[in-house]
C-alpha cells in the first residue's frame, strides 16, 4: 500500500491489500440450500403470474420456484434455461427491482418481493456446478450461419441455432467472449469469472465455432458473410461512446466509463489498477453507477454522479442509486459538464446547474467546480459504423418483432438492434427469437 | 381477572395445562422441571408391571413432517413405554407429589390385560399419593402387538372391563385414555363410561408414516433399515382430535362424561377451543418436545387475557360453550346463502382464488384485462374455497344475503326460514316443514 486515498492525482494501491477482495466480492452471495427453500416458500405461484409477464424472456417463474421448494433445482435451472440460456448470468446482473420482483404481488402487498434473481441464481448455479448445459442439438440441418458479436444476444442465438441443428460460426472483435457480460458488468455483479465460465458452459452444446479478433468493417464484410452463409446474425453491440461537447474533455484524465470498467474487469491484480483520489462521474444509467460505485471500491476518496436531470429520470434503478449512497458516492442532480479544468491533465469539472420548466432542459448559468483527477463520461453509448445496407431506426439498426433487419438473410438483435432496453436479459431474447425465426425461414 | 385454577374430576391443578403421558413426563428431573416452569400437572408416563422393564430401539424413535422453515407440523414416535425400572418411577413420583401439592401428577398405566396385573399396580402407585390414574389403551405401536395399549382400545369390551377392574381396585380418579385408530370414537367412549370411568382423555396417537426413504426404500424413522408405523400427533392432528372430542361431548349417552383433550395443542388458542368443544383441561406434549417447557407461560397468559376480553372468570364457564353449534349436516341451514366478496383495496392480484374456481370448483370468479379479480354471483356456490386460498387474511369474505334479495345463481329469493335436508324436497324421506 504505496498511496492512500488522499494521494492526490490518479494512482494505484490506494488501499491494503485484503481490501480489494472484500470490496469485489459477491453483491448477492448464493443461497444456502435451505435459505432457498424458505425464500421460495415465499412464492404464491400466481396465475398467470405478472413476475413471468414481466420477465423479458417469459421464464415461468412460479414453475421454476416450485421445483425448488421440491427439491429439484436442478429441473428448476431447465426451466429457466430453456427461456434464458443465460439465466446464471441474468440472476446476477438483471434489474429485478424494476422486472420481476417489481411486480411481485408481494412487492405489492408487503413492499418485500420474493426474491426471484436469487432464487434463479440458487438453481442455475446447482445446476452449472455439477453438469453440461442441459440441451441437445436436433440432427444437422447442413445450414450455416454467422453470428457477429459473442455478446449475450449473439450467445442466445447461436446456442438456439446449434439446438436446431444448425452450424454456427461465431465472431468477436475481442479476444473473449461473453460482450458486457465479460467486459462491462461490475465485478461485484459477475465473481468467480464466472462470465467466461457460463461461455464455455453454453458451448458445450456443440456446433459452435468461435474465432476471435473479427470486426465488421474491418476484417469482416456483411456482403461477404451473406454469400457465404445461409444467414446472419448481428450482434454488435454498440461501441461508440457519447461525447460530453465540454471544453477541454480531451484532457488527460477524461475517459470512457466502459473502457475503465473493462479494464477494471480485465485486470489480473486490483491493486495495479490506478484511480484518481477525486472522481466525477457523468452520466445517469447502470454504467455511471458501476464506475462511480467501483471507483470508490478501489480507493477513490471523492466520488460524484453528475447526472443532468433529477434522479427519478436516472436509467439507474432505485436499487442501484442506493448502492452509490451506500458506497458513499455521492449524486449530484440536475447539473451537466460545462468545462473540464486543468493543464493538460484534469483537475477539476465546472458543472453548471440545470433546469427544465417543461420546454426542455437549460442551464442555469449557476456553475459549481469539483476537484476531478479522473472523469468517466457514462452519457450513453452508440452504433459503431453502420454495417452497410442495413436500415437504421432513429441511432439503431431496424429489427422487426422476430428480429430480422431490412436485409434479406441478416437478423440483428442486442444493443446495437432497435427496440427493448438494453439488458442483458432483452440481448438474451432477442437472440433467441432472432433464432427461432431464422430457423423457421431456413426451414420452411 | 381470570382465575385459571383447575378441577378436572376432583383433581386440581394450578392450570388446566397438563403435560401428556410421554418422553416430558418419563423422569423426577423432566416433571421438576416443567412444575417449575409453571405446568399445572402432569400424565407421568407409562408405567409397566413389575419386572425387566421394556427396551426400546437404540436407533430413531421419531419421524416427522415439516413447513418450509422446518417449521415441525407433526411427529411420530415409536417409543414405547417407560423403559425404567417400576420401583424408580414410583420413588421420584411420590418425591415430586409431595413436593408440589398443588399441582396435578396423574400415572398413565399400561399392563397385561389381566385383573391380577391391574390389582397389582393400583396399590402401588396409590401409595405415592398421585391424583389420579389414566389407563392407556391407545398407544399404537410395539405394546398393541403385545396385546396391550390400542389392542385394548379397539375392543370396547376390554376398555369397559380394565376400567371396571380399575374403578373396584383403587380410590383414584380413573382417566381411560382412548386411541383414535377406530371408526367411531363413540363406542369406546361409551365403553369406559359403562366401566365406571371418572374421564377420557384423548386422542392418542395416530397409525402413521411420516416418510419414506426414497434410496433405502424404507419407511422412516429407519431402524437398521426397516420401519414400523409409529404413532402420529403435533398440529397437524389437531383437527382430527377435535372432531373426535366434540363427538362425545354433543353425543347424548357420553354428553357429561369429562374429557381431558389432547392432540397438537400448541398455544393457549388451541386449548381454548378444545375446551370450547367440551374439554375441561388440555394435555400437551409435543409442543414441549418442539420448543420446551417455557411455553407454559405463553399459553397461560393468552388464556388468562383472552378470558378476561371475554369476560369469562372460569375455564368452566365456556368449557363446552361450542357444543350446542356442532350438528349433524343434515340440521344445516339450507336456506343460508351466502357469496364471495372480494375486497379490491385488500386484493394483491395474485389470482389463486381464480385458478382454483376456474380449475377446480364453479367458474365463479372472473379476471380481467388489468387483473381485477371479481365474483360471479349468478355461479357462485359459496364453497369458500377462494377464502381458504387467499394468502390474504380477510381479502374475501363470504357476505350473508339477506332474506328477500335475490340470488341470482338459483334465481329465486333469499328464504327468511330455516330449512334443512331433513324437511327438502328433494330428500325423498323428508318430513314436511309445517
Amino acid at each position: 500500500m504505496p498511496n492512500s486515498q488522499m494521494t492526490p492525482g490518479i494512482a494505484p494501491a490506494r488501499l491494503e491489500d485484503g481490501a480489494y477482495e472484500d470490496n469485489f466480492s459477491d453483491l448477492h452471495p448464493g443461497y444456502a440450500p435451505h435459505e432457498a427453500l424458505v425464500a421460495a416458500d415465499r412464492c404464491y405461484f400466481c396465475h398467470d403470474a405478472p413476475c413471468t409477464t414481466a420477465c423479458p424472456t417469459d421464464i415461468d417463474i412460479p414453475m421454476f420456484i416450485r421445483q425448488i421448494q421440491a427439491g429439484m433445482p436442478d429441473e428448476a435451472a431447465k426451466t429457466i434455461l430453456s427461456q434464458n440460456i443465460l439465466g446464471g448470468m441474468c440472476a446476477r446482473v438483471c434489474p429485478t427491482e424494476t422486472l420481476c420482483e417489481e411486480v411481485c404481488v408481494r412487492e405489492t402487498a408487503e413492499g418485500k418481493p420474493v426474491e426471484i434473481g436469487r432464487l434463479q441464481r440458487f438453481a442455475t448455479d446447482s445446476l452449472m456446478s455439477h453438469a453440461d448445459q442441459p440441451f441437445t442439438r436436433a440432427e444437422s440441418t447442413g445450414k450455416k450461419i454467422a453470428v457477429i458479436g459473442a455478446g449475450p444476444a449473439g450467445l442466445s442465438c447461436a446456442h438456439r441455432l446449434a439446438s436446431h441443428g444448425h452450424d454456427v460460426d461465431m465472431f468477436d472483435g475481442r479476444a473473449k467472449a461473453g460482450g458486457l457480460n465479460e467486459f462491462g458488468i461490475a465485478a461485484y455483479k459477475s465473481t468467480n469469472d464466472f462470465a467466461a465460465r457460463e461461455v464455455e458452459w453454453l458451448m458445450s452444446i456443440g456446433g459452435i465455432s468461435l474465432t476471435y479478433g473479427k470486426r465488421l468493417g474491418e476484417n469482416l464484410d456483411l456482403a461477404t458473410l451473406q454469400s457465404d452463409y445461409d444467414a446472419v446474425f448481428l450482434s454488435i453491440g454498440l461501441a461508440g461512446v457519447n461525447a460530453l461537447r465540454a471544453d477541454g474533455e480531451d484532457k488527460d484524465g477524461v475517459r470512457d466509463a466502459v473502457d475503465f470498467i473493462s479494464d477494471l474487469r480485465q485486470a489480473d491484480d486490483l491493486a495495479k489498477l490506478p484511480v484518481g483520489r477525486n472522481v466525477v462521474v457523468i452520466g445517469g444509467g447502470m454504467t455511471a453507477v458501476d464506475a462511480a460505485v467501483q471507483s470508490k471500491l478501489l480507493g477513490a476518496e471523492n466520488v460524484t454522479i453528475s447526472y443532468r436531470r433529477t434522479r427519478d429520470k436516472m436509467g439507474a434503478s432505485g436499487f442501484e442509486q442506493d448502492l452509490a449512497a451506500v458506497h458513499g458516492v455521492r449524486i449530484l442532480e440536475n447539473t451537466q459538464p460545462k468545462r473540464v479544468l486543468g493543464n493538460g491533465k484534469c483537475e477539476g469539472i465546472e458543472l453548471e446547474y440545470t433546469t427544465d420548466d417543461g420546454s426542455g432542459l437549460k442551464g442555469t448559468g449557476e456553475i459549481v467546480t469539483l476537484p476531478a483527477d479522473q472523469i468517466f463520461k457514462a452519457i450513453g453509448q452508440t452504433l459503431g459504423e453502420t454495417p452497410e445496407g442495413v436500415k437504421l431506426e432513429g441511432r439503431k439498426i431496424a429489427v422487426t418483432d422476430s428480429g430480422a433487419t431490412s436485409l434479406s438473410g441478416v437478423w440483428a438483435g442486442g444493443d446495437c438492434a432497435s427496440g427493448g432496453d438494453d439488458l442483458t436479459v432483452t440481448a438474451v431474447a432477442e437472440g433467441r427469437d432472432a433464432a427461432e425465426d431464422i430457423n423457421k425461414s431456413l426451414m420452411g | 381477572m381470570a382465575d385459571l385454577r383447575s378441577n378436572f374430576v376432583g383433581i386440581k391443578s394450578t392450570n388446566p395445562f397438563w403435560l401428556a403421558s410421554a418422553p416430558p413426563t418419563d423422569k423426577e428431573y423432566n416433571v421438576r422441571r416443567a412444575f417449575e416452569a409453571g405446568w399445572g400437572g402432569v400424565v407421568w408416563k407409562t408405567l409397566g408391571s413389575e419386572g425387566p422393564p421394556v427396551v426400546n430401539v437404540n436407533g430413531p424413535r421419531y419421524g416427522a413432517i415439516f413447513g418450509a422453515d422446518r417449521r415441525l407440523l407433526g411427529l411420530n414416535n415409536i417409543e414405547l413405554i417407560t423403559d425404567r425400572p417400576l420401583q424408580q418411577n414410583l420413588r421420584e413420583i411420590k418425591a415430586v407429589k409431595n413436593d408440589y401439592p398443588d399441582r396435578a401428577v396423574v400415572v398413565s398405566l399400561m399392563v397385561p390385560c389381566e385383573e391380577e396385573a391391574w390389582k397389582a399396580i393400583l396399590p402401588v402407585v396409590e401409595e405415592t399419593g398421585a391424583d389420579g390414574i389414566e389407563l392407556n389403551f391407545g398407544c399404537p405401536h410395539g405394546m398393541a402387538e403385545r396385546g396391550m395399549g390400542a389392542a385394548v382400545g379397539q375392543v370396547p369390551e376390554y376398555i369397559e372391563m380394565v376400567t371396571r377392574w380399575c374403578k373396584q381396585n383403587t380410590r383414584m380418579p380413573v382417566i381411560v385414555k382412548l386411541t383414535p385408530n377406530i371408526t367411531n370414537i363413540i363406542h369406546p367412549a361409551e365403553a369406559a363410561m359403562r366401566g365406571g370411568a371418572d374421564a377420557v382423555s384423548l386422542i392418542n396417537t395416530i397409525n402413521s408414516i411420516t416418510s419414506v426413504n426414497l434410496d433405502a426404500m424404507c419407511p422412516e424413522p429407519m431402524i437398521d433399515g426397516k420401519g414400523t408405523h409409529g404413532g402420529y400427533c403435533g398440529p397437524a392432528v389437531k383437527p382430527i382430535a377435535m372432531n373426535m372430542v366434540a363427538e362425545i361431548a354433543r353425543h347424548a349417552e357420553t354428553a357429561n362424561l369429562p374429557i381431558s383433550a389432547i392432540g397438537g395443542v400448541t398455544t393457549w388458542r388451541d386449548a381454548a377451543e378444545f375446551m370450547a368443544l367440551g374439554a375441561g383441561n388440555v394435555q400437551v406434549c409435543t409442543a414441549v418436545m418442539t420448543y420446551g417447557f417455557r411455553i407454559i407461560e405463553e399459553m397461560t397468559a393468552g388464556l388468562s387475557a383472552w378470558m378476561d376480553e371475554k369476560g369469562y372468570y372460569s375455564t368452566d364457564e365456556f368449557s363446552g360453550k361450542a357444543v350446542p353449534n356442532v350438528t349433524d349436516w343434515q340440521y344445516l341451514n339450507l336456506n343460508h346463502v351466502t357469496k364471495a366478496r372480494i375486497d379490491q383495496d385488500a386484493c394483491i392480484s395474485c389470482g389463486r382464488c381464480y385458478a382454483a374456481c376456474e380449475d377446480t370448483s364453479h367458474q365463479a370468479i372472473t379476471m380481467s384485462e388489468d387483473r381485477v379479480f371479481d365474483v360471479d354471483d349468478s355461479e357462485c356456490v359459496a364453497c369458500n374455497l377462494c377464502v381458504n386460498v387467499c394468502p390474504v387474511e380477510g381479502c374475501i369474505t363470504m357476505e350473508t344475503l339477506e332474506p328477500g334479495m335475490m340470488d341470482e345463481r338459483t334465481n329465486t329469493p333469499v328464504s327468511p326460514d330455516y330449512g334443512n335436508w331433513t324437511q327438502h324436497p328433494n330428500n325423498p324421506s323428508a318430513t314436511a316443514a309445517e
